[in-house]
């Protein structure tokens, strides 16, 4: 039996009051593309080598603890809990699935490439502005940080813009 | 003050990092319940169809931000002490904008995308892999684009520093500009369900 999602201003405000404890145990926010970047550069390293990595400036902040970094980066265990957090959530709730979800002008493998490509764009723009919804959007807009609205100006304003011309990926 | 437990060192840095998987636990535990892993929904956001993204995401903002602000005022919560990201005014709009066309075509975020994956969506397994790529790119060509990355550089620091007022007055034109959001999305679902 598949319950319906919550209301979303209760699902919001759970939403903010984990983020608030995180500033209160923590002194940090709640953060997503940061992960990505951690794996990213530990793979880089396993690959490549350690030293080429130590090298590169935009690598090395990464690696503290050499490849094995992102076993003990906050980061990617606060995202290996939300993974956790979602997958209990929709089991409880009867919403597991085995799908692609896409709009009705695609079909399934269509919409793996949008997907990837749309992760790529993100994940450019994630690491330009140092932050994704979750690091710059939500815990650095709730606390006001001036570089974090200038992310969601931008992110929306783009999105809105742009949305017309992706009308055939969604409706 | 008692809080950042870090700061005060309360929480040792072992304690820090067990903390995170569950603090991750409340975060996707709170996406999937607002329906936040299906990507079609998250997308509706930008035909004006279904404005759960803007209702989850700014509940959320202004709950932290007040909850925030007042166990600063109660002396509480030091948040001097709460780690404020830093602002480089080019880099984030252009970023921001470039994540704004991803997010159009994804249909789901970086947190989202991990939410989806976990609960069998395998849109939001690709949107990982495509964020892997991404930043895989980045790095690629940090070398050209890394004197960008660092320019227009104003530290951290806060809208309401930058103007000029005290805090107190950003909460709460924030708050009241949120509830006004939320007024016109209902406004908007009713004229187009």
């Amino acid at each position: 039996m598949t319950q319906r999602y919550a209301d979303p201003y209760l699902a919001g405000v759970g939403l903010g009051l984990v983020l608030l404890t995180a500033y209160v145990l923590v002194g940090r926010g709640l953060g997503a593309s940061g992960a990505f970047a951690s794996v990213v550069a530990a793979g880089t390293a396993a690959i490549g080598g350690a030293g080429r990595v130590s090298a590169s400036p935009a690598l090395a902040p990464y690696l503290v603890h050499g490849v094995a970094s992102p076993l003990r980066d906050w980061l990617v265990l606060e995202l290996a809990g939300a993974m956790a957090g979602g997958f209990a959530s929709a089991w409880l709730a009867g919403r597991l699935t085995k799908s692609i979800e896409h709009g009705p002008g695609l079909n399934g493998g269509q919409r793996m490439w949008t997907s990837v490509g749309g992760g790529a764009l993100m994940g450019f723009g994630a690491k330009l502005a140092r932050g994704c919804t979750s690091g710059q959007a939500l815990t650095g807009g709730a606390l006001l940080s001036a570089g974090s609205w200038i992310f969601i100006a931008a992110c929306f304003a783009s999105g809105y813009l742009l949305a017309p011309f992706a009308r055939r990926l969604w409706r | 003050m008692t809080a950042p437990l870090t700061e005060t060192g309360v929480l040792g840095p072992m304690g820090e990092l067990l903390v995170a998987p569950l603090i991750g636990f409340g975060f996707g535990w709170f996406l999937e319940r607002g329906g936040l892993g299906c990507a079609p929904k998250l997308a509706g956001q930008f035909y004006f169809t279904d404005l759960t993204v803007f209702k989850v995401m700014f509940s959320a903002l202004v709950t932290a931000m007040l909850g925030a602000f007042w166990l600063d005022r109660i002396g509480f919560l030091d948040l001097r002490l709460v780690y404020l990201p830093e602002t480089f005014v080019l880099p984030q709009a252009v970023g921001g904008a470039l994540f704004g066309a991803g997010f159009l075509v994804g249909g789901l975020c970086p947190g989202t995308s991990c939410v989806a994956a976990a609960t069998g969506r395998l849109d939001g397994v690709g949107v990982i892999v495509g964020m892997l790529l991404g930043v895989f790119l980045f790095n690629a060509v940090f070398t050209f684009v890394g004197d960008f990355y660092a320019s227009t550089p104003l530290g951290a620091v806060t809208l309401t520093d930058l103007i000029g007022v005290s805090r107190g007055i950003g909460v709460a034109i924030v708050t009241l500009a949120a509830i006004a959001g939320f007024v016109l999305a209902s406004r908007i679902e009713r004229v187009r369900p």
